[in-house]
C-alpha cells in the first residue's frame, strides 16, 4: 500500500509569539519549529499500516526550506521519501490558507496515485482543520475526518479491491465506523496511537532517503482566499486576580480568597 | 440573504444551531435569513427552526440524506446554494461540519473561516479566530467571490439569544438530485465506549491536570490536591492521550463538558478544545509556569508559576 502523510511544520508550544511590524502574521525568524502534532500520529498511523500491509510511506509538506527539519524527522522515524512542496508566493507559504495548501499539495500528490492519504485533524498554528479535507476534494478521493482507528480490509495492493473501514469520533464520547473503497484520505485524531521516536539508526539512514522537491505552481495558481488583516494578543475577557509572592505565600492567599471571596471551599 | 446550515441527527436538533441563529441574526443588519435543515423526516426539526426570528426554512429532503455523509451533504448543499443564492453561509464548528463543510466551500472555490468566536462589522466585516493555540487572535476577513462560509466556535454566541418570530416562520421544502451510489462513505450507527464510570459533569470541584504535570508519575502530586478539595482528577487532552489517565477524565470537546463550583487547572495551557469543556465553571484557578498562557484569560485566580512547589503548598495550606 502507497501511503502520504501530509505533514506540516509549527511553531513549538514554548514559543512565545512575537508579531511582524504589519501585525498581521508572526515574526517567522523568531520562532522555533516542530512537527504538528496531530500530523505525527499521521505519521505514526501510516507506518503501523506499512508494518503490516507492506508498501512505502511518503511524507509531504508544504513550506520555505525550514521545513526540511520536520521532514528529515518523519524520514528518520521511518518514513521512505518525502516530496517537499516549495514555496509558491511571497512569504513561502507559512502563512498560507488551507486552500492554498490543499492545493499544492494535491498538485504535488496526483501523479503518485497513493493509496492512502493521511493528515492530522487539524494544525496547532492556525488551526483551519479544513486542509485535509480539501485535499480529498481536489485529488477527488472519498474522505473521513477525526479518525481513532483505521482497517484495511481486502486486498491491499493492487486492483482497487481493498477498502477502507475506520473508526470516526463524534462529540460526547460518540464514535462510528464508516467503509469506504481505497483511495481515500483520513484526517487523524491525536491519541490514535502511541508515538515513536526516531532511533539513531533512522536517523543517520534518513540521510540517505530521497526528498523530492515538487516544482512550484505557477502565480496565481491559487488565490489566498483569507487575509489576516490583525494579529494580536487576546484581550483578557475576565478580571483575573493574578496572585504573586513565593509558593506558600500565594497558597496561603489562594486558599482564603477561595474560602472567603468566592465560597466554593 | 443570510443562510444558515442547521445540523441534526436522526431527527433531533443538534443545539449549536440555535447559537449559529443568534449569530445570524447579530450580522444580519436588516438582511433576511435563511435556515436550511438536511435529512429524510426531518420535518419536525425544520418545524422546531421555524420558531426563529427569520425569513423561511428551506427543508432539503432525501432518502440519501439519511445517515449523514459528506459526499451525499455536499452534493444535495452544493444544489441548496445554487439555488438559494445567499451572501454568507453560517454553520456551527461541529464535529460534522468539519466533516462536510471545507469539501463544500472547496467545490463551489469559495472561502471558508472556521472556528470563529465573533465579527467586527465597523469597516470590512472581519471574522476573530484564535491562532497558535490560542496564543493569539486574528480578525480574518474572506477573500473571493460570495458566498463566504464561517463556522462558529461552540458557545462564541448564546443559544437562548436567538430571537424567536411572533409567528412561525414560513417551512417549504426544495429538491435536490443526490446520486446514492455517487456517496462512497457507508457509515454505521453510532454508539458509545463502554459506560461511563465516571459523570464529571456532576463533580462539584475538580481538578485537571494537562502537559505540564510532565510525566505519569506526577500523578498523585495533582490527586493529593483533588482529595484535599474533595474534588475529582480530570484531564487534557493530552494526557489521557498519552494514557496516564483514562479517556472517561478527558475534559474538552472531545471529552466532557463540565461546569463545576470549582475547577482548579494545573499545568494546562488553555486550547480552546479544553477550555470549551470547561469555561462553563463557576470559579476557575489556573496554576502554570507560563505567565502568558491562554488558561489565565478564563481563570478567575491565577498562579503563574511551578505547579510542583505551589500545589503542595495548597495542600498543606488546606490541612491547616
Amino acid at each position: 500500500m502507497k501511503i502520504a502523510v501530509c505533514i506540516k511544520q509549527v511553531p513549538t508550544r514554548e514559543w512565545q509569539p512575537r508579531l511582524n511590524d504589519a501585525k498581521t502574521w508572526i515574526r517567522e525568524q523568531d520562532a522555533s519549529y516542530e512537527m504538528n502534532e496531530p500530523d505525527a500520529y499521521a505519521l505514526e498511523e501510516a507506518l503501523r499500516l506499512k508494518e503490516k500491509h507492506g508498501g512505502e510511506v511518503v511524507v509531504c509538506s508544504a513550506g520555505p526550506a525550514r521545513v526540511a527539519q520536520v521532514i528529515r524527522e518523519a524520514l528518520a522515524r521511518g518514513a521512505d521519501r518525502a516530496i517537499h512542496v516549495e514555496p509558491i508566493e511571497n512569504d513561502g507559504l507559512g502563512s498560507a490558507d488551507a486552500g492554498v495548501i490543499a492545493g499544492a499539495l494535491a498538485a504535488a500528490m496526483k501523479e503518485e496515485q497513493f493509496d492512502l492519504v493521511l493528515t492530522g485533524l487539524q494544525s496547532d498554528d492556525q488551526g483551519f482543520a479544513q486542509t485535509g479535507v480539501i485535499l480529498a476534494e481536489r485529488l477527488g478521493l472519498p474522505h473521513a475526518t477525526i479518525i481513532m482507528e483505521v482497517q484495511v480490509e481486502g486486498p491491499s495492493t493492487g486492483s482497487g479491491q481493498a477498502a477502507l473501514r475506520v473508526k470516526r469520533e463524534l462529540e460526547g464520547g460518540w464514535f462510528q465506523w464508516v467503509a469506504m473503497p481505497l483511495p481515500a484520505v483520513l484526517t487523524i485524531q491525536s491519541g490514535i496511537n502511541q508515538l515513536r521516536y526516531a532511533t539513531l539508526k533512522g536517523i543517520m539512514a534518513a540521510k540517505k532517503k530521497e526528498i523530492r522537491k515538487a516544482p512550484p505552481l505557477p502565480a496565481g495558481a491559487s488565490a489566498p482566499k483569507q487575509k489576516i488583516v490583525s494579529l494580536y494578543v487576546p484581550e483578557k475577557g475576565k478580571k483575573t486576580q493574578m496572585i504573586a509572592g513565593s509558593a506558600s505565600d500565594a497558597a496561603k492567599e489562594l486558599v482564603r480568597r477561595l474560602r472567603e471571596d468566592a465560597r466554593v471551599i | 440573504m443570510i443562510l444558515v446550515i442547521a445540523e441534526q441527527r436522526a431527527g433531533t436538533l443538534n443545539r449549536a444551531t440555535w447559537e449559529t441563529i443568534a449569530a445570524a441574526q447579530q450580522i444580519a443588519a436588516g438582511e433576511p435569513i435563511t435556515i436550511v435543515v438536511l435529512g429524510s423526516g426531518a420535518g419536525a426539526v425544520a418545524n422546531e427552526l421555524a420558531t426563529a426570528d427569520v425569513r423561511e426554512v428551506v427543508n432539503v429532503e432525501h432518502a440519501a440524506l439519511e445517515p449523514y455523509t459528506p459526499d451525499g451533504y455536499t452534493a444535495a448543499l452544493q444544489q441548496a446554494i445554487d439555488q438559494l443564492a445567499p451572501s454568507l453561509v453560517l454553520l456551527p464548528h461541529t464535529y460534522q461540519t468539519r466533516d462536510f463543510a471545507p469539501k463544500l466551500a472547496a467545490r463551489l472555490d469559495r472561502a471558508l473561516i472556521t472556528d470563529a468566536t465573533g465579527v467586527k462589522t465597523t469597516g470590512e466585516r472581519a471574522f476573530v479566530r484564535q491562532m497558535f493555540q490560542g496564543k493569539l487572535t486574528a480578525d480574518v476577513v474572506p477573500q473571493g467571490p460570495g458566498p463566504h462560509f464561517v463556522t462558529f466556535q461552540i458557545g462564541a454566541f448564546r443559544a437562548d439569544q436567538a430571537a424567536r418570530g411572533a409567528a412561525p416562520a414560513p417551512v417549504r421544502s426544495i429538491a435536490v438530485t443526490i446520486d446514492a451510489s455517487a456517496i462512497r462513505q457507508k457509515p454505521e450507527a453510532p454508539f458509545q465506549e463502554a459506560k461511563q464510570a465516571v459523570d464529571l459533569s456532576q463533580a462539584e470541584r475538580i481538578v485537571a491536570v494537562g502537559r505540564g504535570i510532565k510525566a505519569a508519575e506526577h500523578l498523585p502530586v495533582a490527586q493529593k490536591l483533588a482529595d484535599a478539595l474533595g474534588a475529582e482528577l480530570a484531564a487534557s487532552r493530552p494526557i489521557c492521550d498519552s494514557g496516564w489517565l483514562p479517556m472517561e477524565r478527558q475534559i474538552g470537546s472531545s471529552g466532557q463538558t463540565v461546569a463545576p463550583k470549582l475547577y482548579v487547572a494545573l499545568g494546562i495551557s488553555g486550547a480552546i478544545q479544553h477550555v470549551v469543556g470547561m469555561k462553563g465553571s463557576r470559579t476557575i484557578v489556573a496554576i502554570n509556569k507560563d505567565a502568558d498562557a491562554p488558561i489565565f484569560e478564563v481563570a478567575d485566580y491565577g498562579i503563574a508559576g511551578d505547579l510542583f512547589e505551589i500545589v503542595p503548598a495548597i495542600v498543606a495550606e488546606l490541612k491547616k
